[in-house]
């Protein structure tokens, strides 16, 4: 106990002589919860069309008015030129093109049925998926409008239509704001996490101290831990830290309990410490370390369902996101921040961590040598 | 006994670092180490400070194994690396308190023994490591590998680097160290720092050529030695001294040439070339050999010998 107080007292007091230290807990979080939360936007908004209307009806004039009336469009370019309509797009100046062409109107009236051309630019196949998918619903209020309005079905004559009205569970207004934060805070621990734990070993190991450290009583397991305590305490102050900064900037909200989103912190920052321990023990200089930890950092996190949802990956990378911890910690922040779930709902998360935590802290105390 | 070094070998890869290593040191006694870099001096350190586990062989301190009984052993030396391992960015007092703490005890409990050596830095007790010169590095490792009072203190090269006067204050603060009744053994790449010690192996690519006490004079040569001494400098001569055909090797010590010439009479014509040198203020005696002398003396033929064996593989 003494010798593991000694060795805190230490690290606390070398961490914080650091002078990159206190940038790196206090500002480099809130420039990338600010910065990646709005950048990393789900979200459109100003998708930039051009109109390229070949009828000049009231029909289509109609159909214009109601995309300008979204919040989502942005009319920068009405012709009856698709060719050049078609140079924008590939010049990519805009994102969609609608095309409506000569006798929209007239055909609408006497055939009951029209075509129009959507022109979506797919070189981001999720942008394209959704310009596509908010272009289809103002389609659909139209077409309920027009038929509405000219076939005379209001009233007693009302036509029977399915209408869809989705309601969004805990996340009523669909803002991915919250759903985005809550992915980026889990980076943000994991990161600070995993590489200052690791790079503190090996920058020990680089500096040769560890051959002092080494003929002293210390023991393996006090070395460690003296270690992994002072960067879970970071990692842990940084979620409070982000949390607070969620609720005030984004409206975060925090429907479970806040005690237990903070002890399953606590086991998944051992497992990722632990990893950033074995890391350590097998790489000797930091730059070794860096691309070691970078390669599981990255793969874990993109594989984590930040993005996009782990349950629509394919199988095999389901399984592989067994060994992820960081898809699980996705998941269980989620589901006790927007969601409310309590302890029960995250138990099979929650067990799994810890033996994943005691497997890998077993291998880095077993891999860290004092002797060779 | 405090230390017993038992037939040890070490290899790494294809390299043979240690070979047949076998020598004794006494309690309280001063032992040296001295051979050339990449002689094995660090390897040996870091099997007797329990830090590499020999291939073959035991090391004993104080009657616990290095290997079996690492834990023990670890608690009564004092390991002080050649390269400087305190924390850069702790202050020295952080320093010495956190090994102190780290070993159950306390600056204040041992002061009386690191007085001598932690004086010198205290005036600097605030700075960091890291920003001490190379020789109060030294003290400051050497202070903190003293706090818990260790019965063997192991020194790797604890001078390289440091200036002369500085090196000299060392060897003194060793000197009190040792009369404090601690065990040391330091090993050195510099020759004349031999006659500080009490005993002095000699070692060479992983083998001990000789162990030897540099106090009792040495004599019974058949060969005789030869200083040189210039006014104008001997640097000058050393190529032209060893070019000359009776020479058996020369070599530069301090501002001398020691000489060997290969039979006595060949020292006779040494001297008579060297009068024709129109350099009235040569000066050619015979000396004794000191325990340098006898240590070029020894690597030399130990080279020679290797390099022949070499030719006839």
């Amino acid at each position: 106990m003494r010798i593991l107080l000694t060795l805190l007292v230490k690290e606390f007091k070398q961490i914080f002589r650091n002078r990159l230290m206190l940038p790196i807990i206090f500002v480099i979080p809130v420039v990338q919860m600010i910065l990646l939360t709005y950048a990393a936007s789900l979200e459109m908004k100003g998708i930039s069309m051009a109109v390229v209307d070949q009828d000049y009806s009231q029909a289509s004039r109609l159909l214009v008015s109601r995309f300008e009336g979204s919040p989502f469009f942005e009319i920068s370019l009405t012709t009856s030129d698709y060719q050049k309509a078609v140079r924008e797009l590939t010049r990519d100046r805009v994102d969609v093109i609608l095309h409506m062409p000569h006798e929209f109107e007239k055909r609408l009236y006497s055939e009951k049925e029209t075509d129009l051309q959507l022109v979506v630019n797919a070189i981001n196949a999720t942008e394209a998926g959704l310009v596509n998918a908010y272009c289809t619903r103002i389609l659909f209020d139209y077409n309920t409008q027009v038929r509405a309005e000219w076939f005379g079905l209001e009233g007693s004559g009302r036509q029977t239509t399915l209408e869809m009205i989705p309601r969004y569970w805990y996340n009523p207004l669909l803002d991915y704001k919250i759903y985005m934060f809550s992915g980026i805070l889990v980076i943000i621990v994991t990161m600070i996490g995993m590489l200052l734990t690791a790079l503190n070993l090996v920058r020990e190991k680089e500096m040769g101290t560890t051959e002092q450290i080494n003929v002293t009583p210390i023991r393996k397991y006090q070395f460690l831990m003296a270690k992994l305590i002072p960067f879970m305490i970071i990692a842990l102050f940084e979620l409070a830290f982000g949390l607070m900064i969620g609720r005030l900037l984004f409206g975060l909200p925090i429907e479970g309990s806040l005690g237990l989103l903070f002890l399953f912190t606590c086991i998944y920052l051992l497992v990722v410490l632990g990893i950033g321990l074995f890391l350590s023990t097998i790489s000797n200089t930091q730059q070794q370390l860096m691309f070691l930890a970078f390669f599981f950092m990255i793969t874990f996190i993109l594989m984590s369902g930040v993005f996009t949802p782990a349950e629509s990956m394919p199988l095999w990378a389901q399984k592989i996101n067994l060994v992820n911890p960081v898809a699980y910690f996705m998941k269980v922040i989620r589901m006790i921040l927007l969601k409310g779930s309590g302890f029960r709902d995250i138990s099979r998360e929650f067990f799994s961590l810890c033996f994943y935590a005691m497997v890998i802290l077993t291998l880095a105390i077993a891999n860290y040598r004092k002797t060779t | 006994m405090s230390l017993i070094i038992d037939h040890i070998d070490k290899s790494f890869d294809a390299v043979q670092a240690l070979s047949r290593i076998d020598f004794e040191v006494q309690d309280g006694e001063l032992f040296g180490l001295i051979g050339p870099d990449g002689a094995g001096k660090s390897t040996l350190f870091r099997i007797m400070a329990s830090l590499l586990v020999p291939d073959a062989g035991r090391c004993i301190m104080h009657g616990y194994d290095v290997v079996d009984d690492y834990r023990e052993v670890r608690k009564i030396i004092g390991y002080m690396p050649g390269r400087f391992s305190l924390y850069m960015d702790l202050s020295v007092e952080e320093n010495l308190a956190f090994y102190a703490r780290v070993f159950g005890t306390s600056v204040e409990e041992n002061y009386d023994l690191i007085s001598d050596v932690y004086e010198q830095i205290a005036p600097f007790k605030r700075r960091l490591a890291g920003k001490l010169s190379g020789g109060m590095k030294q003290k400051l490792a050497l202070s903190c590998a003293l706090i818990h009072r260790p019965r063997v203190l192991i020194l790797d090269e604890p001078t390289t680097g440091v200036d002369a006067v500085s090196r000299r204050e060392f060897w003194d603060m060793l000197k009190k160290i040792q009369g404090q009744g601690i065990t040391i053994v330091v090993s050195t790449p510099y020759m004349d720092e031999a006659e500080m010690c009490d005993r002095v192996a000699l070692i060479q690519k992983g083998r001990v050529l000789e162990i030897s006490d540099p106090s009792i004079p040495r004599d019974g040569d058949d060969t005789q030695l030869f200083s040189l001494r210039s006014n104008r400098g001997v640097y000058a001569y050393l190529e032209r001294v060893r070019s000359m055909e009776g020479c058996k090797h020369a070599w530069l010590f301090g501002d001398q040439l020691h000489v060997t010439p290969k039979s006595k009479d060949n020292a006779e014509k040494m001297k008579s070339v060297m009068d024709s040198w129109d350099d009235p203020s040569l000066q050619w005696k015979p000396i004794l050999p000191s325990i340098e002398d006898r240590f070029m003396g020894l690597m030399e033929q130990e080279s020679e010998e290797h390099s022949t064996n070499g030719e006839r593989i």
